[in-house]
């Protein structure tokens, strides 16, 4: 009796759980079908799987190239934001005084500034450097990432500072009377002493980076630059009532992302844990 | 060594490059945004802008548009707030009992947050404008189950939703943490003590989970009050502007009417809104947190 009554929990437990991603399924059977099959019953499971509809998406979409673009923009602003944000919390939770202290707190205190309070006169600014000055931070990739930086500053930075506070100091003061530069004692001691904080702050930022829409969409012009959320966009507003392509394009960018979970699943749920908890 | 130049020289190799990029993305932008939103201009670099003083904020409160989208704004998110974080607390109380599958039903009730929000929007607006019916035609409960989306009280109900969809996972993973963080021995006492199942939820885990509740509330506050994504591939402010929430209105009035004075006012007030609501939020339920 005992046993039954556990079992029906775990069966539930899973069912409720299936019930609660049922959406993606159904997105995901119906990519195979036909207009007509679609149509008849969306919930039944597919005749035949044709692939049509994928080959067709995926070149509306410009799939290929837009999956590149996202991946180059992720890593490397991923990249940037774990070295310079990791080497300022360092200085500045190191570094006693009064400037460290009004650096840090202005940090923190523009994670309470909406991307939409900002969003404008930055694209002013952004288009005044790269028409007056020649530095092309709008629309191209690079400048995308440069602005990634500096907007994923703030939280990275307030993470890696608080996980360096909890450091004992001795380490590294034993290695400077060795004659260790700070460089070298940042590099070869501190940074690989930070790696659980610096797996939190590579997922939270990659999440945020991969499914951001609207920075790219203001700042990106050239179809060729487009990300995948862009590409998305875009190919829902040409192709709304197919919704058989459309099923094919959304499965196509889910993809990615069911694979990236697969693969880092444990490090992703203690990561954003971690990250939102501290 | 060791010399003050050489210090601050170090100081600087390590915090400057960061720091420059922060201040071009972050700081510039904002204090420029504070500087526009007191003049009237259509954001073409030749045309005049005119300075209006404060006329921008008080058109605002005379705006219907605005205070409509203010309002279903505020609305939207006491909504989810409540919605998301009592699914998101009941799933992980669910995953955290003794139950074999619970780490299989972890990972697949987290999954929708790592989809992202623009993709969200339009699998739902599927789901709501096919499925919805359908369900609806085969049970009869059409009264439920239609295209929300076409209705102007419902379709801010099915962002409610879509939005608990994307986030609850989330705040699951904050209450896992905080409830794994409560001592063992606690749970224990109370359990000799003879306190029922209910007792030992309201009374020991739930008082305890106090500083889950202030991160989880002011993620969900923060995040419902900026919702765009979501907002945009589900409904994209319609039907009729009855789901043009904050977010939305000021892109709206900014990029789409070319109001960019008058739209960075809203900005700044979207900000000052935001910025007061969670503070005030974190200052009173840090208060209620019990000291263990």
């Amino acid at each position: 009796m005992r046993l039954l009554r556990d079992w029906s929990k775990e069966i539930l437990l899973v069912l409720m759980a299936l019930i609660f991603l049922s959406p993606v399924y159904i997105i995901f059977i119906n990519s195979f079908k036909d207009r007509r099959e679609l149509y008849e019953n969306t919930l039944a499971f597919p005749e035949t799987f044709s692939f049509q509809y994928y080959t067709e998406a995926m070149e509306q979409m410009d799939f290929f190239n837009a999956f590149i673009n996202s991946m180059v923009v992720t890593i490397v602003s991923v990249a940037f934001i774990v070295i310079l944000s990791s080497m300022t919390a360092w200085m500045l939770a190191r570094t006693g005084g009064k400037i460290s202290t009004i650096i840090f707190m202005v940090l923190i205190a523009t994670m309470l500034i909406p991307f939409q309070t900002i969003m404008m006169p930055l694209m002013q600014l952004v288009t005044g450097i790269t028409n007056n000055l020649g530095i092309q931070l709008y629309n191209t990739l690079s400048g995308l990432i440069f602005m990634n930086i500096g907007f994923h500053a703030a939280l990275s930075v307030f993470l890696y500072h608080g996980f360096i506070k909890s450091i004992p100091i001795s380490l590294e003061e034993a290695a400077t009377i060795d004659g260790a530069s700070k460089l070298g004692v940042f590099w070869r001691i501190i940074f690989p002493m930070l790696t659980p904080i610096t797996a939190t702050v590579m997922i939270l930022n990659v999440i945020l980076i991969w499914n951001d829409f609207l920075l790219p969409s203001l700042t990106l012009v050239d179809k060729d630059l487009r990300t995948i959320p862009l590409s998305v966009f875009y190919f829902f507003g040409e192709f709304t009532i197919e919704w058989n392509l459309a099923m094919a394009g959304l499965t196509l960018t889910i993809i990615p992302v069911v694979i990236f979970y697969m693969i880092a699943q444990k490090y992703i749920i203690k990561g954003v844990g971690e990250g939102a908890v501290k | 060594m060791g010399s003050r130049k050489s210090k601050v020289g170090w100081y600087l190799l390590f915090t400057a490059p960061l720091l420059i990029i922060f201040t071009i993305v972050v700081i510039v932008p904002f204090l420029i945004g504070i500087y526009y939103a007191f003049f009237d201009w259509d954001g073409i670099a030749a045309n005049p802008m005119e300075f209006v003083g404060l006329e921008n904020f008080s058109t605002l409160f005379a705006d219907d548009r605005f205070m409509q989208s203010m309002w279903l704004t505020v609305l939207f998110t006491v909504l989810s707030v409540v919605s998301v974080n009592v699914v998101g607390l009941a799933f992980a109380l669910l995953v955290t009992s003794k139950l074999r599958t619970a780490n299989l039903a972890r990972t697949m009730l987290f999954m929708p947050y790592l989809i992202g929000g623009l993709i969200l929007g339009y699998i739902w607006q599927f789901v709501f404008l096919d499925v919805f019916t359908l369900v609806g035609e085969v049970t009869g409960l059409e009264s439920i189950f239609f295209n929300w989306l076409n209705n102007e009280t419902f379709a801010l109900f099915a962002l409610v939703f879509v939005f608990t969809w994307q986030m609850a996972g989330y705040v699951m993973i904050v209450y896992i943490a905080g409830i794994q963080g409560i001592p063992g021995e606690v749970v224990e006492a109370a359990k000799i003590d003879g306190a029922s199942n209910w007792q030992r939820l309201t009374r020991v885990t739930l008082p305890l989970l106090m500083p889950a509740f202030t991160i989880s509330l002011f993620l969900t506050l923060s995040y419902g009050f900026k919702i765009y994504d979501v907002n945009l591939s589900l409904t994209g402010g319609g039907p009729a502007n009855a789901t043009e929430l904050f977010a939305m209105n000021i892109y709206n009035e900014i990029f789409g009417y070319g109001n960019y004075g008058y739209g960075q006012a809203k900005a700044i007030m979207f900000f000052i809104i935001i910025a007061a609501i969670t503070l005030t939020q974190v200052y009173i339920t840090k208060k209620r947190e019990v000291e263990m």
